[in-house]
């Protein structure tokens, strides 16, 4: 049998249901190859061997029982560190969780559990997901396997590697300002941000509670749609969990027919300090759209430039009161505790060891934003910036039914080359923070290679609030005329990593 | 003209509970600095007349049943901390001799 590791997981599960293979064959293929390759990429900071084989050994006697299985049991997944599962390390890429283990699961976990979805182990993130490149993970960089010496994106970087790794199939991200899109721009995969509320927070470590959303990553649109439809639904222990049925997002990746679709290419977001490259794919897929029976018009957001700035007063807002949990009282890292130091001293010293330098500014940038005597110009203004830039989005879906961009205005960059630059960092997510900040449904969908650099180019597809399936549609319509052009999806020109046993 | 000084930053972790040495002072100072001038721009737009958005998507509160659900043990609830006595999160001392 040809590699298991290079199968989507629609094929895997077509294996299993025939007979053709076991869970427990499946996941093991994909535990050797991390094995193998993860020395050089570092996309786990655990890997669950003995959990996710018994896992696995469960669903091969569930379907031997004649058990009803889920479309996904059975497949491996490579599990973001910043979501709980009960047991197994949890660290949001953070010093100060450094060995903790949740005594429960999140309800991403529990609903992947639940549809016999195989948990490898957990992937590695900017800490806290406050970054774009994995660099500020205290546990190391996660390298891209497109090109080892780059970065894979972030803050979900070491999911998109994992998946681009051929270490797992599907994978888990959480995306507050683009960390699911723009690791997957960055990796050949697609990267769906689901509505804002589509799926549920609980259990997952939070970053800014009005952004931070779940989503699927995978190597295929259909792969993606069907794990979005394992995880999404109402939660009634997520307090904005939207209470309506999940969008139709696996009909719209099977078809992927754009006849008569209108799309808009938002004017703001291409020019100045957009990689050439990146733009030469961006219109030659906004061509084929267009072949392919789509409408294409051009729409302006005029307030989206402002978008970048609103969104770092209120992320660290967010942040700042978020993070005061880890106050070295109830879980995590404790310093200092020697019965002089009181209470707060202790609180410092553990702060001043366990967060990271990212972590340091944002927390001090929201705690000042949210300060007396600023709170009118910064905070507040914020607020109403994010309401001008949901009426851009509102504006725009009346006259169009999605909105087009790049993912990401470069592709992938060297590591250490903006990890001392906030503001070049910061500047990654351009394109993909209005719709953390309206709270709409978007995806990044693989286009090809920059001429530059032969890296990945991203294309993003922002739909209206709880249409996620549109995002699919427009993917799935990619997907399919590029896998004419190039004889499979884009990951099948991925150079291959040098195999270590 | 910096937009915030190296006391207002040294001010700043005290409120965050963050006991900065003085080399993350002189590093992250300038930093903030220029993020704050960034952030700034939000000042350009005019909207006086705008309501503020908290959340993306409208809200309403909601209630559930007062009714006993499963929770944590008092061992799972204390698994992770750093001390515990008594079935309890032991904790320093939070008041000062003079107190």
């Amino acid at each position: 049998m040809s590699d298991l590791t290079r199968k989507t997981a629609v094929e895997l599960a077509e294996l299993m249901s025939s007979g053709e293979t076991s869970s427990v064959e499946i996941t093991q293929a994909h535990l050797d190859r991390i094995g193998a390759v993860d020395g050089a990429v570092h996309a786990f900071l655990h890997v669950d061997t003995e959990g996710a084989l018994a896992q696995a050994a469960d669903v091969d006697a569930r379907r031997a029982a004649g058990d009803e299985l889920g479309p996904l049991a059975g497949v491996p997944l490579a599990l973001k560190d910043v979501l709980t599962q009960d047991g197994v390390p949890t660290t949001a890429g953070s010093k100060i969780l450094e060995g903790w283990k949740p005594p429960y699961d999140s309800t991403v976990v529990k609903r992947l559990k639940a549809a016999g979805i195989v948990i490898l182990g957990k992937t590695n993130m900017d800490e806290f997901a406050m970054g774009s490149s994995t660099e500020n993970s205290a546990y190391g960089t996660t390298h891209n396997p497109w090109d080892l010496n780059r970065i894979p994106g972030g803050s979900g970087g070491g999911s998109s590697a994992a998946i681009s790794a051929y270490q797992a199939p599907l994978a888990i991200g959480t995306d507050t300002g683009g960390s699911i899109r723009q690791p997957a721009a960055f990796t050949g995969t697609v990267g769906v941000k689901p509505t804002y509320g589509g799926t549920s927070r609980y259990g997952l470590i939070a970053l800014a509670s009005s952004l931070d959303t779940p989503g699927p990553c995978a190597r295929t649109t259909l792969d993606a749609a069907l794990l979005h439809e394992a995880i999404a639904g109402y939660d009634p222990m997520d307090s904005t969990s939207i209470n309506q049925p999940v969008p139709a997002v696996v009909d719209a990746a099977r078809s992927g027919d754009v006849t008569g679709l209108r799309i808009g290419v938002v004017k703001e977001l291409g020019g100045e300090g957009y990689q050439p490259g990146v733009e030469a794919r961006f219109h030659e897929a906004v061509e084929l759209l267009t072949k392919l029976g789509a409408e294409v018009v051009e729409v302006s957001c005029p307030h989206f430039q402002y978008a970048l700035p609103a969104y770092y007063l209120i992320l660290p807002s967010e942040a700042s009161s978020n993070l005061a949990k880890f106050d070295a009282m109830r879980f995590g890292l404790r310093v200092g505790d020697d019965g002089e130091n009181d209470a707060e001293q202790v609180m410092r010293l553990t702060r001043e060891a366990g967060f990271g330098a990212e972590v340091k500014r944002r927390i001090m940038l929201g705690t000042h934003a949210l300060s007396s005597g600023y709170y009118d110009a910064y905070y507040g203004q914020a607020q109403k910036v994010r309401t001008l830039i949901a009426r851009d989005f509102t504006n725009a879906y009346e006259q169009v039914d999605v909105l087009v961009s790049p993912a990401t205005p470069t592709t992938a960059f060297a590591i250490g080359d903006r990890v001392d630059d906030p503001i070049a960092m910061y500047k990654n997510d351009l394109c993909t923070i209005p719709s953390n900040l309206a709270g709409n449904a978007a995806g990044s969908f693989p286009i090809g290679l920059a001429d530059e650099d032969g890296m990945p180019v991203g294309f993003h597809v922002m739909a209206p609030v709880m249409r996620d399936d549109l995002c699919y549609l427009v993917g799935a319509a990619l997907e399919s005329a590029y896998a004419d052009q190039w004889g499979g999806v884009l990951m099948s020109k991925a150079p291959e990593l040098e195999v270590t046993r | 003209m910096p937009s915030i000084t190296r006391e207002e930053v040294a001010h700043l972790a005290r409120l965050a509970r963050i006991e900065l040495s003085d080399d993350e002072l002189d590093h992250l100072a300038p930093q903030l600095d220029q993020i704050i001038g960034l952030v700034a721009q939000v000042s350009d737009v005019a909207a006086e007349d705008i309501p503020p958005t908290s959340h993306a998507l409208p809200l309403t509160n909601v209630m559930r049943e007062d009714v006993n659900v499963p929770c944590l043990t008092p061992e799972q609830a204390l698994s992770g901390a750093p001390a515990a006595e008594e079935q309890r999160f032991r904790v320093p001392r939070i008041l000062t001799e003079e107190a």
